[in-house]
């Protein structure tokens, strides 16, 4: 747990019964639910299986002080595909049931439990251990990974009405996970640049969506809704990882968020962040957050012109959508139309594909042509690509 | 626990042979990751294998046998030699699967069904 958790014991309780329940029971419930998983059967199938003596994993991890962070790097272990790391970070170091891993990563209760049998046969049969392993910094790296995952997988897709809350949770999990495992490894700074850059996300809660449950782009957002807090603590924990001078992409990502929480956005050095970014980690989604930035310095037409250098993204939502944006606001409301129409075909994620089909919409139905000054107030085109 | 490392590289990428510059920098690689296997107490056992073009199939099936010219499996990778050893934990075996001396190419750690189940 962070010292002057202050953000942290908002989210925590805005959540209320649930959340503090689950958060007082973790405890409990992890040796619990560590022994059931790796111990006694959870699915039928598992019967057959040769008896391991819970009792023996409780002891080996009653052991050390750090049991919560060796538990973690079990779960990221590289041995485990990435779908099971990302299941088992839930089931054994978050606490939560199978169902509840189900619903959260919204796949059926039968594939998490046959992730959940397949690995608990792994760890056991190949012996992966418990032990903090000599190779840290790389399984660091891995765990910030996995946990960006994870809050990305409840961030991205709430406001999908029904399954809303079960996102929120599944975003606060990662939190508290990120925060536990940027305590315990506090010379890996890019688990604490991770944490901030989730805490600079999860201030916009109450802005990202609207009274009719649609997404609002951050320039759209209101402020006032932001939670000032969670901010205060991004920037806090931002600052600690930074001091270490030792960059890497998920504190760049959480330089970038934090810029987002200032009025005005400097976009001249959201620019040299993503230049940054792009000479850690290369590729073509950094290289369109990087255009979509580039646009708001050099205007719409330059921004294009960058996107059209990107190649492999074709089938990409979000590359039609910021052509469509930009495309829009360089007064080509045909060309626009044409890639709203792409990206609503290839979005698949409930909320995102009510915005988009939102944007499209307003376009047929918008007769005079744009305000030119009105346009240089927008923003990119979604509220993920600022970052 | 015992694992087996196999060993798999691509027999289109050019690797040493005896006379060549570089074999015997190549060869003391390997002889020194052996020592160092068995300065550690890990060694079990370890080959390398002649080529894949020297391998025959004896495949079981239907309860006929059928012998078969080639490999078992048709891979980019070949099976070039393996390292049985003898560590406590997963990790471990990936490390040592890590420090070995190929140039291009992957290892499979398997662990071995143990004989005693202390």
């Amino acid at each position: 747990m962070p010292d002057a958790p202050e953000g942290w014991v908002y989210v925590v309780a805005r959540n209320a019964g649930i959340d503090r329940l689950r958060r007082e029971a973790v405890a409990d419930r992890r040796l619990a639910s560590q022994a059931r998983v790796l111990g006694a059967g959870v699915a039928r199938d598992e019967r057959a299986e040769p008896e391991v003596d819970p009792a023996e994993w409780a002891a080996e991890l009653d052991d050390a002080g750090d049991e919560q962070l060796r538990l973690l790097l079990l779960c990221c272990h590289p041995a485990l595909s990435r779908d099971t790391q990302v299941a088992l970070t839930l089931r054994l170091a978050g606490g939560l049931t199978t169902e509840e891993v189900a619903a959260s990563l919204l796949i059926p209760e039968a594939t998490v439990q046959q992730r959940i049998v397949r690995a608990k046969r792994k760890i056991r049969a190949a012996r992966i251990p418990l032990t903090l392993p000599a190779d840290l910094a790389e399984r660091a790296d891995l765990l910030a990974t996995v946990l960006g995952l994870l809050f990305n997988e409840g961030y991205l897709a709430h406001a999908a009405s029904a399954e809303a809350l079960t996102r929120v949770e599944l975003a606060d999990q990662a939190i508290r996970l990120t925060a536990t495992a940027a305590d315990s490894l506090p010379d890996h700074p890019e688990l604490a640049g991770l944490l901030a850059l989730q805490l600079f996300h999860r201030s916009r809660e109450d802005a990202r969506v609207d009274a009719h449950g649609r997404l609002v782009r951050l320039a759209d957002q209101d402020r006032a809704l932001w939670d000032r807090t969670m901010i205060r603590r991004g920037y806090a924990v931002l600052g600690r990882a930074l001091a270490m001078r030792n960059l890497g992409p998920w504190q760049i990502q959480a330089l970038i968020a934090a810029e987002h929480t200032r009025d005005p956005i400097d976009w001249e050095r959201i620019v040299r962040y993503h230049d940054l970014l792009l000479e850690q980690a290369p590729g073509p989604v950094a290289r369109l957050a990087r255009a979509v930035a580039w646009a708001e310095v050099h205007g719409p037409t330059a921004g294009l012109a960058q996107i059209d250098e990107i190649e492999g993204l074709d089938g990409y939502h979000l590359l039609h959508a910021a052509r469509a944006d930009l495309l829009e606001r360089a007064g080509d409301r045909a060309g626009a139309q044409a890639e709203w129409d792409q990206a609503v075909a290839l979005a698949s994620n409930p909320a995102e594909l009510d915005y988009l089909r939102h944007r499209r919409d307003a376009i047929r139905i918008a007769e005079a042509p744009r305000d030119p000054l009105r346009s240089r107030d927008l923003s990119p085109p979604t509220t993920e690509l600022d970052v | 626990m015992k694992y087996l490392l196999l060993i798999a590289s691509d027999p289109t990428l050019p690797s040493p042979e005896p006379g060549d510059p570089g074999f015997d920098e190549y060869m003391a690689a390997w002889t020194q990751y052996t020592q160092d296997l068995i300065d550690a107490g890990a060694y079990d056992s370890g080959e390398a294998l002649q080529g894949a073009e020297t391998a025959t199939t004896v495949r079981h099936a239907g309860g006929a046998t059928q012998v078969v010219d080639g490999p078992f499996a048709e891979l980019k990778e070949h099976l070039g030699g393996y390292y049985l050893i003898d560590v406590d934990t997963l990790d471990d075996a990936l490390e040592w699967a890590r420090r070995l001396p190929v140039g291009e190419g992957a290892i499979e750690v398997r662990p071995v069904f143990p004989t005693d189940m202390s």
